[in-house]
C-alpha cells in the first residue's frame, strides 16, 4: 500500500516536471488532468476505512480535477484559436531546471521540519511543496492567460496534497466547498479568458499592461 | 436565527437573477438591504441580551467580533443599496441581472465568513466573495476593466489559496502537538497553548499573507489600485468597506488563535510592520496621483495599514482599530459613491480632465471634499476620533517611534491626497463636449451620500453607547484566551 502511495506521489512530482517544460498548452492541461486523476487515487488510498461520504469525495475529486476542469480548459482554448504558449519569460529547459532543483530543495527542507510520527519519511509534504512551487514558476513565468490558470491549479493540487494528511480536520463539506469553488474559480476565469481573447484577439497577458502608475 | 443571517441575502439573490425586468430590479436591493439590515440587528440584539446564536454543531456561532463587522457591513450595504437605483438608472444601457444578483450574493458569502467558526468553511467563503464580485468589476465590459478582472481573480485566488495552506499548517500544528487535527476555530483557541509553536509560526504568516492580499496590505496590494479604479463606485465600496472587512475578521482570528498560545508578540510585530508600510507605500502613491479612484484605492491600503497597526500596538489601539474600521468604511462609502457621480459628470476619472466640480455638481463636489477631510482626520469627523485613540495608546505605551511615524505619514497623506482633490474641485469646468448629455447632481444619487456623511459627522461628535458597548466587548473577546 505504502508503495503504491509513494509511486502515485512520484508519477505527480514527474508530471509537474514535464508541465514546466512543454510548450503545447494541450499537453499541460493533459498534465495537470492527469495529476487530477492521480491525487483522487491518492484520496482514495489514504482514507482508512471508506464510507459513504469518503468515496464521494474521491468520486468528485476525480471528476473535477481529472476530467471537468480539462475539458472545459481544452474548450477555452479552442475558443481562443491558442495552442502554444511561444516566448515565456524564462524559457522551458530553465523552468524544468528550476522546477528540478525546487524538488530537491523541498525534499531536504521537509526533513528539516518537526512533522507528526507517523509522516517523518512521507513523501506527501516535499511532494506538496515541490507542486506549489511548481504551480508559482507557471504562474509568473508564462504569458498566455490558460497556463497561469494552469499554474494556479497545480498549486491547488500542491496545497490538496498537504490536505491529505489532514483528513479529519477537512469535513466532508468543506472539502466539497473546497473543490466547488475550485471549478467556480476556473469556470469564471474561462469566461474572462474568453472576452479577453475576444476584446485583443490573443490571450497573452502581456496585453494587460494598461493599469500602472 | 443564525441561518437566516445567510439565507435571506441568499434568498434575494436567487429572486434578484429570476426577476424579469432591467428597470425594476435595482429596487430589489434597497429592499433587500433593509431586509437583511433588520435581521442583522435582530441576531445583534438577541446576542447583546445574552442568547447565544449557533449552528451547525457549532461550526457557526454569532460572537462579540463577527457581530460588530456584521453589523456595521450590513449597515453599509443598506446605505449602498439606496444608491444603487439611481445609478442604474444612469447606465440604463448596461444588463443589471447580474450586477445586483451577484451584490446580494456577495453580502451572503460575508455574512458566513462573519459567522464561520470552522476555518475551512470561513475559507470557502471568503473566496466565494473573490469569485462573486469579480463580475461586478467588469460591469464596464471595457479593455481596463478587463485587465483589472483578470489582476483581481488571479492575484486574490492565488493569495486565498496560500492562506488554506495556513490553515493546513494551523490544523498539523494541533496534530504534532498530538490532538486531533482540527480547524475549528473554538478547538483551535481552547488548545492553542499546546499548539506546536514552529507550524503555529508558519501557518499564521501564510493566512497572514493570503488574507492580507485579499485585504490589500502592501506589498501584496497590487491589484487594488487596478480593481478599485476601474469598478463602479458602489462595486467600490463594498469592496472597501466590506470584503476587505471580512479579510480583516479572518486575519483577527488567526490573531486570536495566536494571543491564546501566548505568541502575542510575534503576530504584533509583524503587525506593526506592514500596518507601516502600507500607509507608506499608500502615502507614495497618492502623490500626485492623476486618477481619482487610484487615489482611493491606495488610501484604502493606508488605512488597511492603520488597522493592522492598531491590533499591532494593543491595548486601547485594538479598540481604535476596530473603531477605525467602521469610520473608515462609512467615510470610504462617501468618497467612492461622490467620486463615481464625479467620474459621470466629466466622463472621466483623470485630473487632467475633472476640475471645477463645485461648480458643475455642487452637491458631489462638496461631499468629495467632506469625504478627503474626513478620511485624512480632520476634527470633526468620525477617522480623528479613531485615528487619535490609536495614536494616543502608541504615545501612552511608549511606542514613541511608530506614534512619530504615524503621524508623519498621516501628515504626507493630507498633503498628496490634498493637492489631487483640491484640483478636481476648484476652479473652472472645463466646457462639456457638445451634444453629450450633461449629468447633474440629482437626489437619487445625492441623498444616500450625504446620509453616509451625516453618519461619519455624527460619529465623530458623538459615538452612540451600544455602539460604544459593541466595540468594547470586540477588543475585549479579541484580547482574551479563553
Amino acid at each position: 500500500m505504502h508503495a503504491l502511495l509513494d509511486a502515485l506521489v512520484i508519477a505527480i512530482l514527474a508530471l509537474n516536471l514535464y508541465a514546466l517544460g512543454v510548450s503545447r498548452i494541450r499537453a499541460v492541461i493533459n498534465a495537470v488532468a492527469l495529476q487530477g486523476v492521480l491525487l483522487g487515487g491518492l484520496l482514495f488510498l489514504v482514507h482508512a476505512t471508506l464510507d459513504v461520504r469518503g468515496a464521494l469525495l474521491v468520486i468528485a475529486t476525480l471528476v473535477i480535477k481529472g476530467v471537468v476542469i480539462p475539458a472545459f480548459l481544452v474548450h477555452a482554448m479552442r475558443e481562443a484559436e491558442i495552442q502554444h504558449e511561444v516566448t515565456p519569460f524564462v524559457s522551458f529547459m530553465s523552468s524544468m531546471l528550476l522546477g528540478a532543483v525546487g524538488t530537491g530543495l523541498a525534499v531536504g527542507f521537509a526533513h528539516t521540519l518537526p512533522l507528526a510520527e507517523p509522516h517523518t519519511n512521507a513523501l506527501l509534504v516535499p511532494a506538496s511543496f515541490a507542486t506549489v512551487w511548481t504551480g508559482f514558476l507557471l504562474l509568473i513565468t508564462r504569458k498566455k492567460a490558460i497556463m497561469q490558470v494552469l499554474g494556479y491549479l497545480l498549486l491547488e493540487n500542491g496545497i490538496f496534497l498537504f490536505g491529505l494528511l489532514l483528513l479529519e480536520a477537512m469535513p466532508f463539506m468543506v472539502e466539497i466547498g473546497v473543490l466547488l469553488d475550485l471549478f467556480t474559480g476556473v469556470f469564471v476565469m474561462g469566461i474572462i479568458i474568453h472576452h479577453i481573447s475576444r476584446e485583443f484577439s490573443s490571450i497573452s497577458t502581456e496585453n494587460l499592461a494598461e493599469l500602472k502608475e | 436565527m443564525i441561518y437566516l443571517l445567510i439565507a435571506f441575502p441568499l434568498f434575494m439573490a436567487a429572486a434578484t437573477f429570476l426577476w424579469p425586468s432591467d428597470r425594476t430590479r435595482p429596487w430589489l436591493l434597497p429592499i433587500g438591504g433593509l431586509g437583511q439590515l433588520a435581521v442583522v440587528l435582530g441576531a445583534m440584539s438577541l446576542t447583546m441580551h445574552g442568547a447565544v446564536l449557533t449552528g451547525l454543531s457549532d461550526w457557526l456561532r454569532l460572537d462579540a467580533l463577527g457581530r460588530l463587522i456584521l453589523g456595521f457591513v450590513s449597515v453599509l450595504f443598506f446605505l449602498c443599496s439606496l444608491y444603487a437605483p439611481g445609478y442604474l438608472a444612469l447606465r440604463a444601457d448596461r444588463p443589471n441581472r447580474l450586477f445586483c444578483g451577484n451584490l446580494f450574493l456577495v453580502q451572503g458569502l460575508m455574512s458566513l465568513v462573519m459567522v464561520s467558526h470552522h476555518l475551512g468553511l470561513m475559507w470557502v467563503a471568503m473566496e466565494g466573495t473573490t469569485l462573486a464580485s469579480a463580475s461586478s468589476l467588469y460591469f464596464n465590459h471595457n479593455a481596463r476593466s478587463l485587465e483589472a478582472t483578470w489582476k483581481y481573480l488571479l492575484i486574490g485566488s492565488v493569495g486565498i489559496a496560500l492562506a488554506l495552506l495556513g490553515s493546513f499548517f494551523l490544523a498539523y500544528a494541533a496534530l504534532k502537538a498530538g490532538l486531533e487535527s482540527t480547524l475549528l476555530f473554538d478547538a483551535l483557541v481552547r488548545e492553542a497553548p499546546r499548539l506546536s509553536p514552529p507550524w503555529l509560526h508558519a501557518g499564521f504568516v501564510l493566512l497572514f499573507v493570503g488574507y492580507g492580499t485579499k485585504m490589500g496590505l502592501a506589498p501584496m496590494h497590487t491589484w487594488k489600485p487596478d480593481a478599485y479604479g476601474e469598478a463602479p463606485g458602489i462595486v467600490g465600496t463594498l469592496l472597501a468597506g466590506g470584503v476587505t472587512s471580512c479579510a480583516f475578521l479572518a486575519i483577527l482570528r488567526m490573531y486570536h488563535i495566536c494571543v491564546a498560545a501566548g505568541e502575542a508578540d510575534f503576530a504584533r510585530e509583524i503587525f506593526v510592520a506592514t500596518g507601516l508600510l502600507s500607509m507608506a507605500v499608500g502615502a507614495v502613491f497618492m502623490v500626485r496621483q492623476r486618477d481619482l479612484k487610484r487615489l482611493l484605492a491606495y488610501s484604502s491600503v493606508e488605512h488597511m495599514g492603520i488597522l493592522v497597526l492598531g491590533i499591532g500596538l494593543g491595548g486601547a489601539a485594538t479598540y481604535g482599530a476596530l473603531l477605525h474600521l467602521i469610520n473608515n468604511g462609512l467615510t470610504k462609502a462617501v468618497l467612492f459613491l461622490s467620486a463615481g457621480n464625479i467620474h459621470r459628470a466629466y466622463g472621466s476619472k483623470m485630473t487632467s480632465d475633472v476640475r471645477g466640480a463645485l461648480k458643475r455638481v455642487p452637491l458631489s463636489g462638496a461631499l468629495f471634499l467632506a469625504g478627503f477631510l474626513a478620511i485624512t482626520g480632520s476634527p470633526p469627523f468620525a477617522p480623528f476620533v479613531s485615528e487619535f485613540t490609536i495614536l494616543s495608546a502608541a504615545i501612552r505605551d511608549g511606542h514613541f517611534v511608530v506614534g512619530g511615524l504615524f503621524l508623519l505619514l498621516l501628515g504626507v497623506v493630507f498633503v498628496g491626497m490634498g493637492a489631487t482633490v483640491l484640483g478636481v474641485v476648484q476652479g473652472e469646468p472645463p466646457d462639456p463636449p457638445p451634444g453629450a448629455p450633461v449629468l447633474r447632481d440629482s437626489v437619487a444619487t445625492g441623498a444616500p451620500i450625504v446620509l453616509c456623511l451625516a453618519l461619519v459627522l455624527l460619529l465623530g461628535l458623538y459615538v452612540p453607547r451600544p455602539l460604544v458597548t459593541l466595540v468594547r466587548e470586540a477588543a475585549a473577546f479579541l484580547e482574551t484566551a479563553p
